[in-house]
């Protein structure tokens, strides 16, 4: 185990230090290097690097919730609760410089929370968090919040609608810190509730029953759960777009590696989520140049079949 | 003998419609009870009450603290639960599992105390399950989860255990296993049981008293040779399913312990 998390944090911290270097300029010959590795490449690869924490960790939250290793912020809807937040701020908010940025991310909570609490009572009201309840439940609010962003869109111009399909695909092409520094208060804010409740994650596993009996405050757990996983899932999709399947992939592969002890598996989560969204962004950058890919194009095309072959394997 | 739970007047409504209707009754210290009852008759609900999961009317008691005021992790080191176990999807090791039975013990950031890890032990130990700490849930047969979700309440170290339908789905011997360690635990570790049981033959043949439910009621209450007789079984069923004579050892058999 101890092995393991080595390896995982040297992985993690090598692609924070190694991925800023790869692109099509070479930045330590080029005389505008410094300014491409201060401006663009470190913003862009901290930036890849919350987002697939905010991403993996709330997918491992959804999981521990609804007790189904099928949900995820993007299956559930959550994502697209979180870009319709978003959107109708783009479109409607103030659009200061940081305050604007902020507000994106606050709308995307707003929304983010909205679509889990429509999800969640959905589900409820249909007696369980079966997989097939919740996909056609995330399914069905997924469907009413695309309808409502295209409806934002059709009122957009042409510039601003461009912006928003870009958007819509996922990335992380951004601009100095402020960025990361935003995604970091989210991120940090949702860390932190996430890892005073590793213990009662573990007993949401077993149903709500039994993690009552055994004294978890479960209607608490379950707000500050929802509260943080919101939080993370407004943050990265108000910044990077509704990148998917991350919150999908990355707690299945540490469950295999690390057990499904959340004491553990937060961690790896947290690493391993990190690592590996900076790793799709990379490949999006480097597979076409210099044309540049959006890292949920990667993201999406690795998790759709990976979420067949569960879905199958589960049937 | 003092009281380990002590029921009076327990009331209560769900949505509008009366679900428990004034139930009274107490459980001595280290008796093993069944409580029995067509469906319907608010067994689960009675059971939620002595978790705590309920505001209701009346008075429930356990070890003298009343179980809706009571904070859940100070509720959750006088009571257990044995829930009706079914499948685990998440890869969770037996271990980890029988450790989830420390959390009213355990603070949200520190790591297991020797303390913690002795009662994990000794709860695989007792049940017998300690061969397979290291295997996963999931992995395992029904009579084995069964045994794992005893050690997991075991280890929480509570005076009551309270179980659900501990044998159901289970086959002859492994019924008979976990009625047995059930048994164990009772006479030697000094548990008082409660447990809600479908099954009227291991209800008969294992408790010392069992509690009939009729419409959110107790309609009877007395050890198993009185309970268990065509009479008030039809009254309690309303069906004559029940002959005389398979009945008829094992109701000797429990006057004879």
């Amino acid at each position: 185990m101890k092995l393991k998390f080595t390896i995982l944090i040297l992985l993690a911290t090598g692609s924070l230090l190694l991925f800023p270097m790869i692109g099509s300029t070479d930045v330590l010959n080029d005389p505008a290097g410094m300014e491409i590795l201060l401006k663009l490449r470190i913003p862009r690869v901290l930036t890849a690097f919350l987002a697939g924490i905010a991403l993996a960790t709330s997918g491992m939250i959804f999981q521990a919730l609804f007790r189904n290793p099928l949900s995820t912020p993007f299956t559930l809807g959550v994502s697209g609760g979180a870009a319709l937040g978003a959107a109708l701020w783009m479109r409607f908010g103030t659009a200061t410089a940081l305050a604007g940025i902020v507000g994106t991310s606050l709308a995307g909570f707003g929304g983010a929370l909205i679509a889990v609490t429509l999800v969640y009572g959905l589900a409820r009201a249909k007696g369980g968090f079966a997989t097939d309840t919740l996909l056609l439940a995330g399914v069905a609010v997924n469907f009413f919040f695309s309808s409502l962003i295209l409806l934002i869109q059709y009122f957009s111009d042409a510039g601003e609608t461009f912006r928003m399909i870009r958007w819509l695909m996922g990335g992380f092409s951004v601009i100095g810190f402020s960025t990361p520094i935003n995604l970091s208060l989210f991120v940090l804010a949702g860390l932190g509730v996430c890892a005073l409740l590793t213990r009662e994650m573990n007993l949401l596993l077993t149903g709500d029953e039994l993690a009552a009996a055994r004294g978890v405050n479960v209607k608490r757990t379950r707000k500050l759960l929802f509260f943080s996983a919101s939080l993370m899932t407004g943050a990265a999709v108000a910044f990077c777009g509704p990148v998917g399947f991350v919150g999908l992939m990355v707690p299945h592969i540490c469950r295999k590696l690390f057990g499904a002890d959340h004491r553990r598996l937060f961690p790896a989560v947290i690493l391993f989520g990190g690592l590996f969204m900076t790793v799709c962004d990379g490949l999006a950058r480097t597979l076409l140049a210099p044309i540049e890919m959006p890292a949920g194009l990667i993201t999406a095309l690795l998790g759709g079949p990976f979420f067949i072959w569960l879905l199958v394997k589960k049937s | 003998m003092n009281s380990a739970i002590q029921i009076k007047e327990l009331a209560l409504k769900l949505g509008g419609v009366s679900i428990l209707k004034g139930i009274s009754f107490s459980v001595a210290e280290g008796e093993y009870i069944s409580i029995i009852g067509p469906n319907g008759a608010g067994k689960t609900t009675l059971m939620r009450c002595l978790l705590g999961m309920y505001v209701y009317e009346g008075s429930v008691r356990i070890d003298g603290t009343e179980c809706s005021q009571a904070n859940s992790r100070e509720l959750a080191k006088t009571i257990s639960y044995v829930p009706q176990t079914h499948d685990m999807e998440f890869p969770l090791t037996v271990r980890d599992f029988v450790m989830m039975g420390r959390y009213p013990y355990l603070s949200p950031l520190a790591p297991a105390q020797k303390r913690d890890i002795e009662a994990v032990e000794k709860a695989l130990e007792v049940t017998g399950t300690g061969s397979f700490r290291d295997r996963l849930l999931r992995t395992l047969s029904g009579g084995e989860r069964q045994k794992v979700y005893i050690a997991a309440a075991l280890a929480q170290e509570t005076p009551v255990m309270l179980l659900d339908e501990p044998a159901t789905f289970l086959d002859w011997k492994h019924q008979a296993d976990v009625m047995q360690l059930l048994k164990k635990i009772n006479r030697e570790c000094g548990a008082t049981i409660v447990a809600v049981n479908h099954d009227l033959n291991s209800a008969a043949h294992w408790s010392d008293r069992i509690i009939a439910l009729k419409e959110g009621a107790v309609l009877l209450d007395g050890p198993p040779a009185e309970i268990i007789q065509p009479g008030p079984l039809k009254e309690l069923f309303e069906t004559t399913f029940i002959r005389k004579e398979t009945l008829a050892p094992i109701t000797k058999k429990n006057q004879a312990e």
